[in-house]
């Protein structure tokens, strides 16, 4: 009960701190002011600003100047609205949500680079998972770095749910191999895999990932039934190479939006929706185990001019 | 990106021509591929416009269209103010006497801190001193263990105190223990942190007033976006950085932080870290750095690499081998073996000038080529190595089987590597001058060739390229000496 509360203080806290800055920021911006060239350039420049990257800052003012051109839009106070719609159907609803085993255990495979957040975010999917009364296990395949798995093992007791781990500098299959068989055995609905960050540009890291992923879909023929990148907020315009790398290694399915609760936007997954069509999940707003959101694109919208 | 823009500036100076003077349209048009390139590397937006407009203006006062090629000169003020606005190169840590130097490190959250911290131990320690590591993130599960790991595998001392909780009281503790036991450097990890949160943002200011750091730096990600400025900014307000150090440098990120973050807080970026080795941490050079912003590649580090990698001796050798056509495979594999050393295929092509923009061909070099390679020579007999044109279909299908590859493959690499024996057999009996105009021929217009032949002989990178140029000229003049 009291976590109950909590998370809606949380929220609403959230929402309104949120809303202050939007009524602050974008509001003085946009108040009172008509649709022309310089608000346009205005416009760019804080997209930009927020990592959407050029390209697809560039496209969405000229959709704005469209839509300004043939009346739609007038009023600044307009604009907001216009964007949410219009990048509300970058992420509709139907790839907002996970995909579920249709029996047996769900697996989610979760990926990133170094320092993205991936094993903060893995303890924030186990709780909400764990929370809504499902058996949830998690496989420690971070077997390289110092203390990874240690510190996967912390979340899991503070949690309250069952880990796999392997033994130091082991083989990661070796340990999702384990832990997909424990899973089926054990009759747990959600088996989430930690896998040790690694840049995208290093092929051989990338192929021992693909390699992960084939294991576990050789023990269970539709997993991984997630595959999720774990983005953190602050990255620019690399965030597309990273995409599309995983994508390549092992079909991401969509992105865990790390560390949104900084001062950086996260603008970049509009490019990569545009670029490598990748939806976002899940977006982490801080470090406990409670602070994640599903992505929600209004609010998104919102935020970036924050 | 390197070509595209050269290709604007020219683009934009032949329109010009005949028509008189340079004029600020003219030059701000052909900034504007400057600005979109400095904006896909992840510059800060005021940063890059900034930098435009101080280009513009320098642009004008000098005799740009007056230039045989107006649009190389634009590329190398650009690439000359980028380097001076990056600068200059300070890769140097300052130790105190008597010590310890008391360094403390700072950063967001999963910016690469306590790896950080484990390189900069084994770099310090190659002067033969004394590095303590104390966790003061006590924040995230697991942190200190893992410090505590790191210090083992660099082999640096460790400190931590069981159960306290407070960062503060830890790194003074720490900072009293290394006095007493008489090391030279003590370096601080903290607690990865938002620059907009108070509360820690308070703690790592407390840290600072109660251990009196000689040197604090900032661990940013190379990686960052438009936010970096905002983080430096903060960071730097609160803490007082000493310097900047860009981590995760290996992945195939422009950047562009490394100029927004030296422009809005004026400290020096020190070092980056290039690998998952303790010992991948190198010092920052603001050309190199320039380059690959602008997509013009990293000549210099790519002959550095090579110079360190190869053997010289036994270059020469093959040199010999390569002249009288005794090429083997066997050769050929060592060749590749050496060339691997450099790094994975794929990086040391993004230093080439012109390969930076290319992702797409990037994209298509595998890098477990090398591997299947090896794998497939590997599956040969001595015989076979010697005499690729001995394997038929049989021994094809031996090999393919042996090395896990298909029996094109193998055809595949008996046939490149004729070729390339081939290739080598020719350019090994021309003179000097020839092999020259031959690799320029080779190298795509605007790429290695066209940088070395001098189209942009005055930026700093292409001028240390052409010493080496003449090195490694005088090497083989003298090589050429002894055959006769």
């Amino acid at each position: 009960m009291s976590l109950f509360s909590r998370a809606i203080q949380k929220i609403s806290t959230g929402l309104s701190r949120t809303r202050q800055r939007f009524l602050g920021g974008l509001g003085s911006l946009l108040t009172g002011r008509k649709v022309d060239a310089e608000l346009l350039d205005e416009l760019e420049a804080t997209l930009i600003q927020a990592d959407l990257g050029v390209h697809s800052a560039v496209k969405i003012c000229d959709d704005l100047r469209a839509a300004a051109k043939d009346g739609r839009i007038a009023k600044g106070e307009e604009v907001i609205d216009f964007l949410k719609n219009e990048l509300k159907t970058y992420w509709p609803e139907s790839d907002r949500s996970i995909s579920y085993a249709e029996s047996g255990p769900t697996v989610i495979l979760v990926a990133g680079i170094n320092g993205a957040g991936k094993t903060t975010s893995i303890a924030k999917l186990a709780y909400q998972f764990h929370s809504e009364g499902k058996r949830v296990l998690l496989a420690a395949c971070d077997t390289f770095r110092a203390a990874a798995q240690e510190q996967l093992t912390i979340w899991a007791n503070r949690i309250g749910c069952e880990i796999i781990t392997g033994s130091e500098k082991a083989d990661p299959a070796a340990v999702a191999f384990d832990a997909v068989s424990a899973a089926k055995a054990r009759d747990v609905d959600v088996l989430l895999i930690d896998t040790a960050g690694r840049l995208h540009t290093q092929d051989h890291l990338m192929r021992e990932l693909t390699k992960i992923r084939d294991v576990v879909r050789k023990q269970l023929p539709a997993a991984p039934h997630e595959v999720l990148l774990v983005l953190d907020a602050t990255t620019g315009q690399n965030a597309i190479n990273q995409a599309k790398a995983f994508l390549a290694a092992i079909e991401a399915t969509g992105i865990f939006l790390a560390k949104l609760d900084g001062s950086a936007k996260g603008g970049i997954v509009v490019a990569i929706r545009n670029e490598v069509n990748l939806p976002v999940k899940f977006i982490g707003l801080g470090e406990g185990y409670d602070d994640v959101e599903p992505f929600d694109p209004e609010t998104f919208v919102e935020a970036l001019f924050a | 990106m390197f070509e595209s823009l050269t290709n604007k500036f020219n683009d934009v100076f032949r329109k010009m021509s005949g028509r008189g003077r340079i004029n600020e349209a003219n030059v701000r048009e052909s900034m504007q591929e400057v600005r979109t390139a400095l904006l896909e590397a992840d510059v800060h937006y005021d940063v890059v416009r900034k930098f435009c407009d101080d280009i513009v203006e320098i642009a004008l006062g000098t005799e740009v269209i007056e230039s045989l090629r107006p649009g190389e000169l634009m590329i190398k003020i650009v690439h000359d103010e980028m380097v001076k606005l990056m600068g200059p190169a300070d890769g140097q840590i300052y130790y105190v006497k008597p010590g310890p130097t008391v360094i403390m490190m700072a950063g967001l959250q999963g910016s690469g801190k306590t790896t950080t911290c484990g390189k900069l131990a084994k770099f310090m320690q190659k002067g033969d001193r004394r590095v303590l590591l104390t966790a003061c993130d006590l924040q995230r599960p697991a942190a200190v263990d893992q410090l505590e790991i790191v210090a083992g595998q660099v082999g640096a001392e460790f400190f931590k105190t069981e159960g306290e909780t407070n960062p503060v009281k830890v790194a003074r503790k720490a900072v009293t223990h290394a006095r007493s036991t008489g090391v030279d450097v003590v370096v601080i990890d903290t607690a990865g942190r938002l620059h907009v949160d108070e509360e820690m943002m308070k703690q790592a200011e407390d840290i600072a007033k109660a251990t009196n750091p000689h040197q604090i730096f900032l661990v940013c990600d190379a990686m960052t976006g438009q936010d970096a400025v905002n983080s430096a900014r903060e960071f730097n307000e609160r803490l007082e950085l000493d310097g900047v150090i860009l981590s995760k440098f290996d992945s195939d990120a422009r950047g562009g932080a490394a100029l927004s973050v030296k422009a809005v807080t004026g400290k020096p970026i020190k070092f980056m870290g290039v690998g998952e080795t303790f010992d991948a941490l190198e010092e920052f050079h603001p050309d190199r750095m320039a380059g690959r912003i602008l997509g013009m590649g990293d000549v210099v580090s790519l002959v550095e690499k090579a110079q360190e990698t190869f053997d010289v001796e036994e270059q020469e050798k093959m040199q010999a081998k390569m002249a009288k056509g005794e090429f083997t495979l066997t050769d050929f594999l060592k060749q590749m073996r050496q060339m691997t050393k450099m790094g994975p295929l794929k990086s040391i092509m993004k230093m080439m000038p012109g390969m930076g923009g290319q992702n797409e061909m990037l994209d298509s070099i595998k890098g477990d080529e090398v591997g299947r390679m090896e794998a497939i020579i590997n599956s040969m007999t001595k015989a076979e190595r010697n005499e690729p044109g001995m394997i038929d279909i049989h021994r094809r299908r031996r090999i393919a089987r042996g090395s896990g590859t298909k029996p094109e493959d193998v055809s595949g690499l008996v046939k490149s590597f004729t070729q390339m024996a081939n290739m080598m057999k020719q350019m090994a009996g021309m003179g000097v001058r020839e092999r020259m105009a031959f690799a320029k021929q080779m190298a795509s217009p605007g790429g290695m060739g066209a940088m070395a032949s001098g189209g942009m002989g005055k930026v700093k990178g292409s001028t240390k390229m052409g010493k080496v140029n003449k090195r490694k000229l005088k090497q083989k003049n003298k090589r050429k000496k002894r055959r006769r």
